[in-house]
């Protein structure tokens, strides 16, 4: 393969300023398929041929040399990327012609240059393992994703979380290039490969978590998720799919990758990553279950499905530390599978929401309803998703999950009794967040698509086009794929496993092969009684007559849609319960005695994350500091170029006394 | 194959035995043991009337109601005789089959829009979300004791496991007998004979569900009764006695725990709905004091 095959479509995006509108988009989508397709050969490759384990390629210019290397985990990553990039390329077409009259074309080129640069700063990080161009290619990625997000930058409030999320990546980033520069400064070499060399006498711990913080800002861990819940409702609906199903997993790409050199104390580092996990999927799910705003419900279940993603790893981490494979390999593979998984059901469920609000121009949930009859597609794929993410079967979110349970299981029946109760505690926390994702997505998807329109703004609307329906079909035949053919795709996951952490695939994959066929085999079943049942109801009321009357009303049938249940009603009962952890503010005046004919009223709940709350106290402190310090720009040249001497005169000084 | 049989023959007398019991106690002949399968006889010859609002989810959530139960049986073994499934983990998916089941049924209820469904679906979705963590603790305990992870295997070895068995098995038999009737919504938590939907949660949940519709679920849950008959025999029964003596022990818990509920239903006043959470989640503890005291048990709390 030839390295300027690599370098192609950095020139070529450029391009796209240049490019005239009606043929931009093809062209965009034509670099992107070539982008695909140059990295998605040697990672299939790599990930499918045995005896291929790295694919390398030195592309050396003057200046710089870079090494892309590709071993089976990149590849993992680089395919589950690729298709979420790819669908989402596809979609954004059809979303983005609702904003023909608001933008120019300068904004849709902007917009479509940094997508592809997105795309390709990802593919950076996961192909260059040297240290410099790895953190410029996260830095890439975060600008671009912060001028995607910047897209309707005419909102206020756009612009304020745009901020907010570039100050907390650049938070991430000089703890990475702290954790890199501790590890230059003992091995002289500043790479992923040098950990190896670094963890081998030194303590694992500080550089550790080092790292984990600096990617756990990425992939949303509570409590450094709080740029998340903003960031994905602020940013058009195919970015936030490709920040949610891809980008974010960039952190947990870094977190294994880090772990794969960690020789040493694993077994703690596990437990952590674990108890870390289970609270970000249990606050996760819960902040969830109380938003209206369709987007940010989606975003807090990033952060609950990284959650389930930790504590996979954290899983594996464990039974790598207590030496026991079957243990490693079902935390792991859990994990690692969800990784892919939750890349397809997010980005299903982020464009299947994101035609509703094109359609509905509102993400507000309370004020949807009905609109399966007008959308009965959109609805439909949002349905899958759903299933999907709540982990039930026979789709793909189950296969990952019960990889994960049975590992809890597995794990309580042997080492010691605090493993035990670790893990026993875990298992209720997963056992937990399913149940509340159920509860969560019963209630999304109910007062979005179900029951009738509670307002006029789903009264004109019509299905989503086929330009934007043809990529969600994809998504979804491939969660139909994961989860009734599980073993086809935990094959290449365990090969995964068994290269990087250097364990034998052979034992864990009997048990695997077993559990799996048998759940397929029940995906089928399940399918076939279903069938049965409804030819068996075709035929026996074939000749029944069935007719069409109201919902029944208890003999009140004037209702209207507002006396239907809502979001926050239907939420209610758990709010009530989780009132000692979730707070929310109600804005409501009770009616007062002296008021004899009380006036219209409204009723209003505003979720509040309290670790928003805290980390924008801090910003908003930062902000303040930086704001004083901004009287040093004076915008005199005479002031610069005394800043300047008063620099080089402390260089000098501090040189001169031998402390630099 | 063997599970799913009884089943359904359990499933067959199972109702008419509560209703038969609860008609007795509150002095009262009661009607006839067939009694409720004739109702769904009846139900599955007449027609049906569907609300304008519904949708394809309201018609296609029945079927899903129903195949998900049935093939949670299938998963559930009988004493001594291999089944095709058990394989490591089955109870996690015989737990979410029924939770896939769950979400039809409730986003069925939804699709209709009327309020009194709405607050049927939200109690269900919490009560069954406040549920499962009893379930997978008493689970993990017993595979925690018999070192196993299939259902066969935990339920074949169980009655190994000295008094452990004893302790964990009363401890096991209590939770499974409430979390029926949670999961079918009857007596603590919900009444089904009340007649103010504001107070119902099974109940008001299929208010629109009519003729062929209306008879899947009705069928589905007398079936998900037996199913717990079930679990509670594979608990009791160990698999060393004749087949012959199996079958009519198998009956014999069906009747009694039949009867049981009957007797719950009758002297037994439904909660505030205000306290179920509190009422559910205590199920979890008395999961957890099980787990805690198998620990001990198994002498592997080292003090």
């Amino acid at each position: 393969m030839e390295a300027s095959l690599f370098i192609a479509p950095v020139l070529l995006s450029f391009v796209v300023f240049f490019m005239p509108s009606r043929i931009r988009y093809y062209y965009v989508l034509a670099l992107t398929i070539l982008t695909v397709a140059v990295t998605s050969i040697p990672a299939c490759i790599v990930l499918f041929r045995p005896g291929e384990p790295v694919f390398m390629l030195v592309a050396g210019y003057k200046l710089l040399t870079l090494t892309f290397t590709i071993d089976n985990l990149t590849a993992f990553f680089l395919l589950v990327t690729n298709f979420t990039v790819l669908t989402g390329m596809l979609y954004s077409n059809g979303y983005l012609k609702s904003y023909k009259d608001k933008k120019g074309p300068v904004q849709f080129s902007l917009h479509y240059f940094n997508f592809i640069w997105l795309h390709i700063s990802m593919l950076g990080v996961l192909m260059l393992h040297d240290g410099l161009p790895f953190l410029v290619s996260w830095e890439l990625m975060a600008v671009s994703s912060f001028m995607l997000i910047l897209f309707e930058a005419e909102k206020r409030t756009t612009l304020k979380t745009a901020v907010n999320y570039l100050v907390q990546m650049h938070v991430g980033l000089v703890l990475l290039i702290i954790a890199f520069l501790l590890c230059e400064a003992k091995t002289g070499c500043m790479s992923f490969d040098a950990l190896q060399l670094y963890f081998k006498d030194a303590p694992n711990m500080g550089i550790f978590f080092l790292f984990f913080a600096g990617f756990a800002i990425k992939a949303g861990f509570i409590p450094f998720h709080t740029w998340l819940p903003d960031a994905h409702p602020a940013a058009p609906s195919h970015i936030s799919g490709v920040m949610s199903g891809v980008m974010i997993k960039m952190g947990i790409y870094g977190i294994l990758r880090v772990l794969t050199h960690v020789q040493s104390d694993l077994y703690l580092i596990g437990l952590i990553i674990l108890v870390i996990s289970a609270i970000s999927g249990l606050i996760g799910v819960m902040m969830a279950i109380v938003q209206h705003d369709l987007k940010k419900l989606l975003a807090y279940h990033s952060i609950e499905n990284i959650g389930i993603i930790g504590m996979g790893i954290g899983l594996g981490m464990m039974g790598l530390g207590s030496n026991n494979p079957l243990l490693a390999f079902l935390g792991f593979s859990g994990g690692i599978l969800h990784i892919l998984n939750h890349s397809l059901f997010k980005s299903l469920l982020f464009f299947s929401g994101g035609s509703v609000y094109q359609a509905c121009h509102t993400r507000n949930i309370e004020e949807l309803g009905g609109v399966i009859h007008k959308m009965p597609r959109t609805a439909g794929l949002f349905l899958i998703g759903s299933l999907a993410i709540c982990g039930l079967p026979p789709l793909n979110g189950f296969i990952s999950e019960v990889l994960i349970y049975f590992g809890f299981f597995k794990g309580l029946m042997e080492g010691s009794v605090y493993q035990s109760v670790a893990l026993l505690l875990a298992l209720v926390a997963l056992v937990v967040i399913g149940g509340l994702a159920i509860f969560c997505f019963t209630k999304a998807f109910s007062i979005i698509f179900l029951g009738e329109p509670r307002t006029e703004k789903t009264r004109n609307i019509h299905e989503a086009k086929f330009s934007m329906l043809f990529p969600q079909y994809i998504i979804s035949l491939m969660i139909l794929l994961i989860g009734f053919f599980p073993l086809l795709f935990i094959q290449p996951v365990m090969g995964i496993i068994a290269g990087q952490f250097h364990i034998d695939p052979a034992p864990a994959l009997i048990s695997f092969t077993q559990i799996l066929t048998k759940i397929s085999l029940m995906g089928g079943l399940l399918v076939i009684i279903l069938l049965v049942l409804l030819v068996l109801r075709k035929i026996i009321s074939k000749h029944k007559i069935i007719t069409t009357g109201p919902t029944w009303g208890c003999g009140y049938t004037a209702g209207t849609g507002k006396q239907q249940y809502t979001a926050t009603s239907y939420a209610n009962n758990f709010s009530e319960l989780a009132a000692p952890i979730l707070r929310t503010h109600t804005d409501y005046g009770e009616i007062q005695q002296e008021e004899i004919f009380p006036k219209e009223r409204s009723f209003l709940t505003h979720p509040f994350d309290i670790f928003q709350y805290w980390i924008n106290k801090v910003i908003d402190f930062c902000m303040l500091i930086l704001k004083k310090l901004a009287r040093l720009q004076t915008g005199n040249i005479q002031h610069y170029i005394l800043y300047a001497f008063i620099f080089m005169l402390i260089i000098f000084l501090l040189l001169y006394l031998k402390l630099l | 194959m063997t599970g799913i049989i009884l089943s359904v023959t359990a499933a067959l007398f199972f109702p008419g035995i509560i209703l038969r019991v609860k008609s007795r106690m509150s002095g009262r002949k009661g009607p006839g043991i067939m009694q409720p399968w004739k109702n769904i006889a009846v139900l599955l010859r007449k027609g049906s009337v569907i609300s304008n609002t519904t949708s394809y989810i309201f018609r296609f959530a029945p079927l899903v109601y129903l195949s998900t139960i049935l093939c949670a049986i299938t998963l559930l073994p009988f004493p001594g005789i291999l089944s095709f499934w058990g394989f490591d983990g089955d109870f996690i998916l015989f737990a979410y089959l029924l939770g896939l089941g769950k979400f039809f049924f409730i986003i069925g209820a939804m699709d209709t829009g009327s309020s009194f469904e709405g607050m049927g679906a939200n109690r269900e979705a919490l009560y069954s979300m406040l549920v499962e963590p009893a379930f997978f603790i008493l689970f993990g305990t017993m595979a925690m004791i018999t070192g196993h992870s299939s259902m066969q295997e935990i339920f074949a070895l169980f009655h190994f496991s000295g008094h452990n068995a004893f302790i964990i098995g009363i401890i096991a038999i209590y939770l499974l007998i409430q979390v029926a009737m949670i999961e079918n919504s009857r007596m603590p938590v919900d009444d089904p004979k009340t007649h103010l939907e504001l107070t119902m949660i099974h109940e008001v949940m299929i208010l629109d569900h009519s003729g062929f519709d209306l008879a899947l679920v009705h069928i589905g849950t007398n079936l998900k009764f037996a199913m717990y008959g079930l679990l509670i025999t594979n608990i009791i029964l160990p698999a060393e006695i004749p087949f012959v003596l199996r079958l009519g022990s198998f009956l014999a818990i069906q009747l009694i725990f039949a009867g049981l509920i009957g007797l719950m239903e009758s002297f037994r006043a439904r909660k505030k709905l205000g306290k179920n959470p509190q009422f559910i989640l205590a199920l979890s503890s008395i999961a957890l004091v099980g787990f805690i005291l198998s620990l001990l048990l198994m002498n592997r709390m080292i003090f």
